[in-house]
């Protein structure tokens, strides 16, 4: 199915469906984050059955501050979808779907690592990429970027986003 | 229970033993094992010989390349994302530039479409030697280890002659690709096309009927299809299920669709099965490339027009052996301000992409490599998400390990063929 035609299978269902580049976006609550991937999954003519990927955003100053994106797709119709989930700066926390996808355990343990989004009911959400006692979330924004310190005269060498030259 | 001997020393001793018995021992693979294919670690749970569970411990390869990726230009970024899977680097950068180029709205030019398609095939006749001749090498067939890096070394120099480098091409640019290839190249190529095939011949001869190969693959790692689709495992693995999955005739990118292969599957699902599968692999891909040199006999442009996406100068070798290009340089410093400025501006923030998401898969050696790239419409990407192949198979590990032996784990790692560079990024 082109991916016109999906958008307006979905807007009857769903409030924001959007149409870009050939791809579709479909926003959801994260209450609803299950139903929706079980009713695309069991929907015959779109038949989302295969999860390639889950990963998330960080946008700092905007409300909701991440963006958590679920990559779909249908080895029936081979036709793609991404689902999203605005989550507030405050509460990053998010239903695990690793229950209906198991390929999202590691997925889903990458983006806590980088983003510290917390994947309520993981069977094991722990850090998979950084050493177990690193503080912090790397890929968040507002993370800070450290720098090399040298061993020639104590020179430091500043992280990019604050280099002058 | 007292033992038939009537002896009760005998009766403690059997309890003890027996307690032995069904103690399990906990054991660190790796991360510095020889055929963890890098810095995997696997925390074994053995009863005997037989694996009780299997856990893979990932990072110890992280270099945090997506977090680089924000902090570099857009087309610096290519340099970062072809060092992820160092094997196929290639496919790195084919999939970052293509995602790149659908949020330009732009396309490559048909003569750099082809060269794309060509380097990728090559590429995964390359890696597919490498994953050969390592899982030979771990199940003790050392002369396929050597033979495959030898066949792999021809590619490389053809890389190397058309890239500069042998490894971390960044030769595929968002809009094109950064050169023609050399005259010789088509010379090396068919040299190649032609060895290539007797060479795969000479693999199966040694390994397809070969007792001690056979048993230790087959019936060895198995994996269904259903499993597989469960834990998103693609690429030969999956094939070897049964389940055509394929990127490049699923969703053509470059005009697959144009060029005639076969999707090629096994029903076993065993690791002899993903074996044989990454052989026909690279005979599909020698019929590719081949059919690659027929479409290149047609001159044209390798980058597109765009003055605002390509580079600006090009390079040209000067009498000294040194790339340089002087009438470019007498242009820019001594006839055009605006060409300065436009360099100046090229150079230092280069390509403006249009705000907005897009995920671009392309078929890796290894299975679906996604680049899911985000822009905020500035000079340097928002978020470059690598959906590397290597790291979801890995999951499917202790499936296909638990309840087998120790030694049949090895076979099962070396059949996945997982790349630690991608999967830890």
């Amino acid at each position: 199915m082109r991916a016109v035609e999906i958008a307006d299978r979905l807007r009857a269902r769903y409030a924001e469906v959007l149409v870009a580049r050939d791809e579709v976006a479909v926003v959801v609550d994260r209450d609803d984050l299950h139903d929706a991937l079980t009713s695309l999954r069991d929907d015959e003519e779109l038949g989302f059955d295969f999860l390639s990927c889950v990963t998330a955003t960080d946008w700092p100053g905007r409300s909701p501050r991440y963006w958590v994106s679920y990559e779909l797709y249908s080895m029936a119709h081979r036709h793609r979808l991404r689902l999203k989930v605005g989550l507030p700066e405050d509460d990053p926390r998010v239903p695990s779907v690793t229950q209906l996808f198991p390929t999202a355990d590691w997925l889903e343990r990458e983006t806590f690592d980088f983003y510290g989004i917390v994947f309520e009911g993981h069977p094991r959400l722990a850090r998979i990429m950084l050493p177990d006692g690193w503080e912090g979330h790397p890929l968040r924004k507002t993370e800070d970027l450290g720098g090399v310190n040298t061993r020639y005269k104590g020179a430091f060498i500043p992280p990019v986003d604050r280099r002058t030259t | 229970m007292s033992h038939p001997s009537g002896d009760p020393s005998v009766t403690e001793r059997e309890a003890a033993l027996t307690d032995l018995r069904r103690e399990t021992m906990i054991v660190n693979m790796g991360p510095q094992h020889p055929s963890t294919h890098g810095v995997l670690r696997l925390l074994l749970e053995l009863d005997g010989e037989i694996v009780v569970s299997a856990q893979p411990i990932v990072g110890y390869l992280h270099t945090g390349i997506e977090k680089n990726c924000e902090y570099r230009t857009w087309q610096q970024a290519v340099t970062l994302v072809t060092r992820a899977d160092y094997l196929s680097p290639f496919f790195n950068e084919l999939g970052y530039c293509l995602a790149v180029e659908r949020l330009l709205g732009i396309e490559a030019p048909p003569r750099a479409q082809v060269i794309r398609v060509m380097v990728s095939e090559m590429n995964r006749i390359a890696s597919h030697l490498v994953s050969l001749a390592t899982i030979g090498m771990e199940l003790g067939a050392i002369s396929i280890m050597l033979y495959g890096f030898r066949e792999r070394e021809i590619v490389l120099d053809i890389f190397e002659a058309v890239t500069g480098l042998r490894m971390n091409h960044a030769y595929i640019r968002i809009g094109g690709v950064v050169m023609d290839l050399p005259d010789d190249a088509e010379d090396r190529i068919r040299g190649f096309l032609d060895v290539m095939p007797g060479r795969i011949k000479e693999y199966e001869n040694i390994l397809s009927a070969n007792p001690i190969w056979v048993e230790r693959n087959r019936g060895v790692g198995i994996l269904t299809a259903e499993d597989a689709l469960a834990l998103g495992v693609t690429g030969p693995p999956l094939r070897a299920a049964g389940v055509a999955k394929d990127v490049r005739r699923d969703e053509p990118y470059c005009g697959y669709e144009t060029y005639a292969f076969d999707v090629v599957t096994r029903d076993q699902a065993d690791c002899f099965a993903r074996f044989e599968i990454r052989i026909e692999e690279m005979k599909q891909s020698l019929r590719i490339v081949e059919q690659c040199l027929e479409r290149l006999r047609e001159p044209g442009s390798v980058m597109v027009e765009d003055p605002k996406v390509r580079w600006p100068g090009q390079l040209e070798v000067g009498p000294d052996g040194i790339g340089n290009s002087p009438r470019y340089i007498k242009h820019i410093m001594e006839e055009s301000m605006e060409a300065l400025i436009h360099h100046f501006k090229m150079v230092t923030e280069g390509v403006h992409v249009p705000a907005g998401e897009v995920y671009q898969p392309v078929e890796s050696p290894r299975g679906e490599l996604g680049f899911y790239v985000v822009s905020d419409g500035e000079h340097r990407p928002y978020r470059v998400k690598i959906r590397d192949p290597s790291f979801v198979n890995l999951q499917a590990l202790p499936k296909m390990m638990e309840g087998g032996l120790v030694a049949d784990g090895i076979a099962v790692i070396a059949s996945v063929d997982p790349v630690m560079g991608g999967v830890d990024r």
